[in-house]
Order: structure tokens, then sequence, then C-alpha cells
């Protein structure tokens, strides 16, 4: 059963990537991203994170990939334009990423004492812990400055995001000059 | 029907990390849209995000989960940010083709 769904999944997650790559429209990238991310949800739940995989999909296919659509609406992204330099980047770029592949494969095979996944087995083999309860028990006793301090980091961003996104005078007479030439 | 209980090699899991990282370095140089760079970062993310759930995984060691879960926190802040900022940049120059986008001054 594990082995059938890793390769369900982990074929969905290779043929959105690969079709991210291949579509020219942002949206129809952000949609295939979304795939990703949902069949990564699934694989951490056979890796036995049930709580990483809930919030895969709560964080990243739902609150990150709203935005993205939201924006690639926002601004009408149209299909993207070829040209000199993404034909170079293919030439130069393919090679330096097939070494790379190679690289990791090479000591990821080579790494010795790789035990294998168990469906069914997590964090803690003790019937009465779950997962989830050793995970907020380090989060919410070891980790809770760290954790509060991610709360700051995201005010912050959002109040970033508010103030560079908006709209002020100077901003669209550029953005008119820039359409003149 | 030993085959419905077989269990995965924590390698295969490994390589599906490699390969999805790979291919988020092949969209981050050959994609040509400002949005799509950005989306191939966040492909790059998510497969160092399974990289440390199966090292979780290998050591039963909790940390590597609630590393994955402040990735996830950092990768929402700076979603919001590079969305501002490609609306921004969107705003001035009128076009979301990186290569049109070569000069930092306004």
């Amino acid at each position: 059963m594990h082995l059938i769904l890793f390769f369900l999944f982990a074929g969905f997650c290779l043929a959105g990537a690969i079709n991210l790559l291949l579509q020219t429209h942002p949206i129809n990238s952000a949609l295939s991203l979304i795939v990703v991310m949902t069949s990564l949800a699934v694989l951490y739940l056979l890796l036995g994170a049930e709580f990483l995989a809930i919030a895969q999909i709560i964080v990243y296919a739902g609150a990150v990939m709203v935005l993205f659509t939201f924006v690639v609406m926002l601004l009408n992204a149209g299909r993207e334009e070829r040209t000199l330099g993404s034909r170079a980047a293919a030439r130069v770029g393919f090679p330096a990423v097939v070494v790379l592949l190679a690289v990791l494969a090479t000591i990821i095979l080579r790494a010795q004492g790789l035990v294998s996944a168990h469906l069914g087995a997590g964090l803690t083999n003790d019937p009465n812990g779950s997962n989830l309860v050793v995970l907020s028990q380090v989060l919410f006793h070891e980790l809770l400055l760290p954790f509060e301090l991610t709360s700051v980091l995201i005010l912050i961003a959002i109040l970033g995001a508010v103030a560079i996104a908006r709209a002020d005078g100077s901003k669209v007479d550029g953005a008119e000059r820039s359409a003149e030439k | 029907m030993s085959f419905l209980h077989h269990d995965v090699p924590l390698t295969w899991y490994l390589l599906l990390s490699a390969a999805l990282f790979s291919l988020g370095v092949v969209g981050f140089l050959i994609k040509r849209n400002i949005i799509t760079v950005f989306m191939s970062i966040e492909l790059m993310l998510n497969a160092v995000n399974l990289s440390f759930v199966v090292f979780a995984y290998q050591w039963h060691e909790v940390k590597g989960q609630i590393f994955v879960f402040f990735v996830m926190m950092v990768a929402a802040a700076e979603a919001a940010v590079g969305l501002a900022i490609i609306i921004a940049v969107f705003r001035v120059r009128a076009t979301l083709a990186v290569d049109r986008i070569n000069l930092m001054k306004l």
C-alpha cells in the first residue's frame, strides 16, 4: 500500500513540477504548483508527519498559492516571451543542473544506514502518545520563543508588503513615463 | 500479496526531493516571467522541506519537523513581501519579463 501511494504521489509531484516548467502561462504554472504541494502533503502523511501535512495544505496550497494566483490575475500576466536570455540560460543551465542532480543522487545512493519507511510508524512508537503530542511538547516548551518570534516576523512581513505595494503619486508617474517609452 | 506490505526505502524519498530541487533550479534558470521564477523558488523550498521530514523520520527526531514548520512560516512571509515587490516593479516598469527588468534604478 505504501509503495503504491508513494509511486502515485511521487509521480504527481514530478508531473506537476515538469508541467510548471513546460507551461508558458503563469496561471497554469500556479495550478501545477498546487498539485505538487498537495501531493507533498500526502507524502508527509506517509512519513508520519500529520501536522505538517495539514499545515502544508493550509499554508502552502491554500494561503501562498492564493496569493500567487491573485497577483497573476491582478497584474493580468500573459504568456511569457522567449528571448535571447532564456535560450542562453537553457544552454548553460541544463548541463549544470544535470551535474547537480548527479552529485545529489550519488551522495544519496552512497549514504549508509537509511531505514525503510513503514506505513503507520512515526516519531514515537508509544501507543498512548501521538506525533502531534510529541511535536507540540517541544514546540511550546523548548522552542516557545522562536515560535512567538515568527508571529512578529509575519506581522512585519504584512506591514512591509502593504508599505511596498501601496500606490503613491511618484510611482504612478514612473509607470506612465515607462509606458511612454 | 507481499507487494501491498512492501516498505519504501527512504533513499527514494531523498531522490524525489533532489529531483524536485533540480526541477526548481531549471525553472529558476529558464523561466522568463518573474512570477514563475518566484514559483520555482517555492518549489525548491518544498523539496528541501521533504528532505527535512525524511531525516526526521530516519532519526525519530521531532526537531526536523519543527524546522519544516518554521521554514513554512518564513516562506509565507517571503511570498507576501516578494509578491508586493513584484507589484511595485510592475507598477514602475509595466512588464513582468525579467530580461526587461535590468536596472535597479526606478
